[in-house]
């Protein structure tokens, strides 16, 4: 394998590690501009000369989409910005959101050779990099699409899993039309993920790019409810359908006290923020109620979201209770670190066992237990114990519940013929095949809560999967044999 | 973008609006709602679909302006549009043969059970209805309502139309003189919903009621219309919005829905002085 830097193992390991450029937490905590804003070309360039180029590249492995990382990092350094994009772009459409979401910690970073004795490459911050570098020039080039189909697909669901798997399969030539229950684009991307994290002018510029593809999206369009799946067979015409409707149904923890005004699942809280832009309120007309004092449940990302979002509308005080410890916390380390950076204060080994409210039913505190960790559970977690006796409670006004999520019904009961587990997930096989002829699905609605690069993952190969599928329905001449020339439906929207 | 076609008066605050959106039109079945949401900045909000025609792919809104967002949509004209309209939402009523039926509105409310009225109606129940209002000029649809009822009634708070009273007083003479009443549907206020609950119950009449608990998404995915049904946790808009009345905390929810009130207020009187300063700045 060719490499392209002279320098020796050794030297490249004394350099160090390169930091993102970053708001100092006590300005950032009071805006929602984002944190981060990434490594310049001299860090990025100091950074790139900091890879062995091994010979076995275990960050592939570790990469969830195998992005060739060894390839575009040696591209970095030959200053091939434009050509390093286009390499992760190969294997992932959307680099600009990947280098600022993916947990790089779990998946390419941490198998990286350097990382055994050094801190690894900073793999998602070249990512990134090289994405910012071509939008921040204008220098993005749209694929030629060389072939057109008359094959229709229908896409449910605009998130990381539908706009991957709708770009796929422009490309191919299909035509592909997106439906989206709600008024923009993006799932989590749009409503969960916070701004500071994510501005929406990177998500606004991918979703033109998609459309500009060829790629038409319908807005506000409720699968099962505006038109059922099988009327987007029967009557629209399409080939094939996939279902990237993620897992947007909030569940709460069952505890006494969840009715009272100022609590709140993180969907909510976040979707009114992001999606309602209730930060602006009164500029924008969705109210949100932010307490001085308060607290949100749960340790993944979501609830580090909601922790550090609150900050940024005016709470003094921010807890953040889990019943497991610190190590356990499912949210990405960086997210953790931003966090605790920005003053919050985080309650480990704490269980909330009811939310405290006054006479006119708002909340004032929540009850909580302390927890000691016991035995391993399934999972491989040492399993939390309650301690008796050890109630105690914290004041707040506001309590954000972010204990989890699962797919939303809609579909699943209004379409015959798909499997769905126990979990209200939909059962795929490796091609991202449903149990009914035609469907596929992919992303947090067939793994539950996931994370964003296995969603791009699934609608990747599930576009690969309905290309073959409709192939296969092709007869001798080329021509469909599915039913698709129907009569043209209604347009207005 | 979602056309108004025709916009009609119906009282000083309410409103009926014919709407373009032909896909909801070919889907709605009573008892369904929208979410509407009218400009980029402004909120989601449900209302109830009155009516529907296919052929011309409409939608028929009813709706009372109460705050920013409804007062908002009372100043579009016939020829604008709003922004986004998603639906239908909601599990539809269940359309059953009972026998007899009282249905009640209270206020813009009556707007949300008429589409009932007139689907029992079809399914072979005899109707008796009740229309309330504060005052005479908040009562809409009385003619329809009567037109489909076997006896209709008419009451007002301050006794400027009809039976002076509330609904409920009204649907007691009806219990006491009509055994076969098998069930009654009620749309209105909270208060008016639960004393109409409070009172079938003493009569064991089976009550269903529609909730207008405060909705973002409309679509299950945020839980912020949680409501307690007979002690379980049940999302409005895709379990509801139609409940088993005598299973239903009322309480709760109108604490609830007490929740941005005084943010509401500042909504309302922003608009307020934006179109204050519209009116002065006059042509801009
Ligand atoms: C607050 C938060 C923070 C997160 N942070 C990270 C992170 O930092 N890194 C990471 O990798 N992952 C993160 N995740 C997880 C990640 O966002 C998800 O795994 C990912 O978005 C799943 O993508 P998806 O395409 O499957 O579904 P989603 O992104 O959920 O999109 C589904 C879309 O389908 C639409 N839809 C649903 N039902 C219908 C219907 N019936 N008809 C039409 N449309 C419908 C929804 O409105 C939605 O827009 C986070 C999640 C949350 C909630
Ligand atoms: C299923 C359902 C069907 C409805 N159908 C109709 C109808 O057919 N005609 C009609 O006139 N009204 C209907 N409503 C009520 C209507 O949604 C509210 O009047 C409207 O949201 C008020 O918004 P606003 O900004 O004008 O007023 P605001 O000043 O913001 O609010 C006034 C009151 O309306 C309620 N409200 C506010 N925001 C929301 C929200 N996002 N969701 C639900 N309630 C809210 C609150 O109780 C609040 O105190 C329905 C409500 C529900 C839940
Ligand atoms: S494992 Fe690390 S050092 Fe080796 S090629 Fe990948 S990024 Fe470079
Ligand atoms: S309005 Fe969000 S779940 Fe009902």
């Amino acid at each position: 394998m060719n490499t392209v830097n002279p320098m020796k193992p050794s030297e490249r390991m004394k350099l160090p590690r390169q930091a993102s450029i970053e708001q100092i937490p006590e300005e950032r905590n009071k805006n929602f501009l984002e944190v981060s804003s990434g490594l310049d070309e001299e860090r990025a360039l100091i950074e790139a000369k900091r890879c062995l180029e091994c010979k076995n590249p275990v960050c592939i492995e570790g990469c969830p989409v195998t992005i060739d990382i060894r390839t575009f990092i040696q591209l970095i350094y030959q200053k091939d910005y434009i050509g390093a994009v286009n390499k992760i772009r190969e294997a992932n459409y959307l680099p600009a959101i990947c280098g600022r979401v993916c947990p790089q910690e779990t998946q390419c970073e941490i198998v990286c050779t350097l990382g055994k004795k050094h801190e690894p490459v900073a793999i998602g911050k070249l990512e990134r990099f090289v994405a910012d570098y071509e939008m921040a020039r204008n220098l993005f080039v749209a694929p030629v699409i060389t072939e057109h189909r008359d094959q229709k697909v229908a896409i449910v669901g605009s998130g990381p899993a539908g706009l991957t798997c709708a770009a796929e399969l422009a490309k191919l030539g299909y035509k592909v039309t997106v439906f989206e229950a709600l008024h923009a684009v993006g799932g989590v991307l749009r409503y969960g993920i916070p701004e500071f994290r994510l501005p929406r002018t990177i998500l606004d510029l991918e979703t033109d790019r998609i459309k500009s593809l060829g790629v038409e999206i319908y807005t506000n369009f409720v699968i099962g409810r505006t038109a059922t799946i099988d009327e987007l067979f029967n009557e629209w015409g399409f080939g094939a359908i996939f279902l990237g409707t993620g897992a947007g149904t909030p569940t709460f923890m069952g505890i006494p006290g969840e009715s009272l005004s100022g609590v709140y699942s993180a969907n909510e809280y976040l979707t009114r923020i992001n999606l309602m832009k209730a930060y602006q309120f009164p500029e924008y007309d969705t109210p949100i109620k932010v307490g001085k004092e308060i607290a949100v449940i749960g340790g993944g990302n979501t609830a580090m979201d909601a922790v550090r979002t609150s900050l940024r509308l005016g709470a003094r005080k921010a807890y953040l209770i889990y019943r497991r410890s610190r190590k356990e916390m499912p949210a990405r380390e960086e997210e953790v670190h931003h966090a605790e950076e920005e003053g919050v204060e985080f309650v480990m080994l704490t269980n909330p066992v009811r939310i405290i409210g006054d006479a006119n039913g708002w909340v004032t505190g929540i009850e909580c237990q302390k927890m000691e960790l016991g035995e391993p559970d399934e999972s491989g977690r040492r399993k939390p114990i309650p301690i008796k006796g050890s109630e105690y409670v914290i004041p707040v006004q506001t309590v954000i519940e972010a204990v989890g999520q699962k797919p939303n019904p809609i579909i699943q009961s209004t379409t015959s013929g798909l499997d769905v587990s126990k979990r209200g997930t939909v059962v795929v096989n490796d091609a991202q095949m449903t149990s009914r002829e035609g469907i596929f699905a992919g992303g947090d609605l067939a793994r539950g809560g996931a994370t964003v690069i296995l969603a791009m993952r699934d609608g990747k190969i599930a576009a690969g999967n309905i290309h073959k599928y409709l192939l296969s329905k092709l007869d001798g001449k080329g021509n469909s044999k599915l039913n698709v020339d129907v009569k043209q439906e209604i347009k207005s929207i | 973008m979602f056309l108004i076609l025709s916009k009609e008066i119906l009282s000083p605050t309410i409103t009926k609006y014919v709407i373009k959106a032909p896909y909801i039109a070919k889907k709605r079945k009573a008892g369904n709602f929208v979410m509407l949401r009218i400009i980029e900045n402004g909120e989601r909000i449900p209302i109830t679909i009155v009516d529907s025609d296919l052929s011309a792919g409409t939608i028929t809104l009813i709706v009372q302006a109460i705050g920013k967002t409804t007062k908002l949509l009372a100043t579009k004209k016939v020829g604008e549009a709003i922004l986004d309209v998603v639906g239908p939402l909601g599990v539809p009523t269940p359309i059953e043969f009972h026998g007899d039926v009282v249905c009640i509105g209270g206020g813009v409310g009556t707007a949300e059970v008429y589409p009932i009225a007139r689907a029992l109606k079809d399914a072979g129940n005899t109707i008796y209805s009740i229309v309330g209002a504060r005052s005479k000029d908040l009562i809409i649809l009385e003619n329809e309502m009567s037109k489909l009822s076997k006896q209709s009634y008419v009451t007002t708070d301050d006794g400027s139309y009809g039976r002076k009273g509330i609904v409920t007083d009204q649907l007691k003479d009806i219990l006491d003189s009509n055994k076969n009443i098998k069930a009654v549907y009620a749309i209105g206020p909270l208060p008016m919903m639960k004393a109409v609950s409070n009172l079938t119950k003493t009569y064991g009449v089976k009550t269903l009621v529609s909730l207008n608990a405060i909705m973002v998404d409309g679509t299950g995915m945020c839980g912020g219309c949680r409501v307690s049904i007979g002690g379980q946790m049940k999302f409005a808009c895709v379990d509801g919005p139609e409940f088993d009345a005598h299973l239903v905390d009322f309480d709760e929810l109108i604490m609830r829905n007490r929740t941005y009130i005084d943010l509401e207020k500042i909504s309302d009187e922003r608009c307020k002085r934006i179109e204050m300063a519209d009116a002065v700045g006059g042509g801009r």
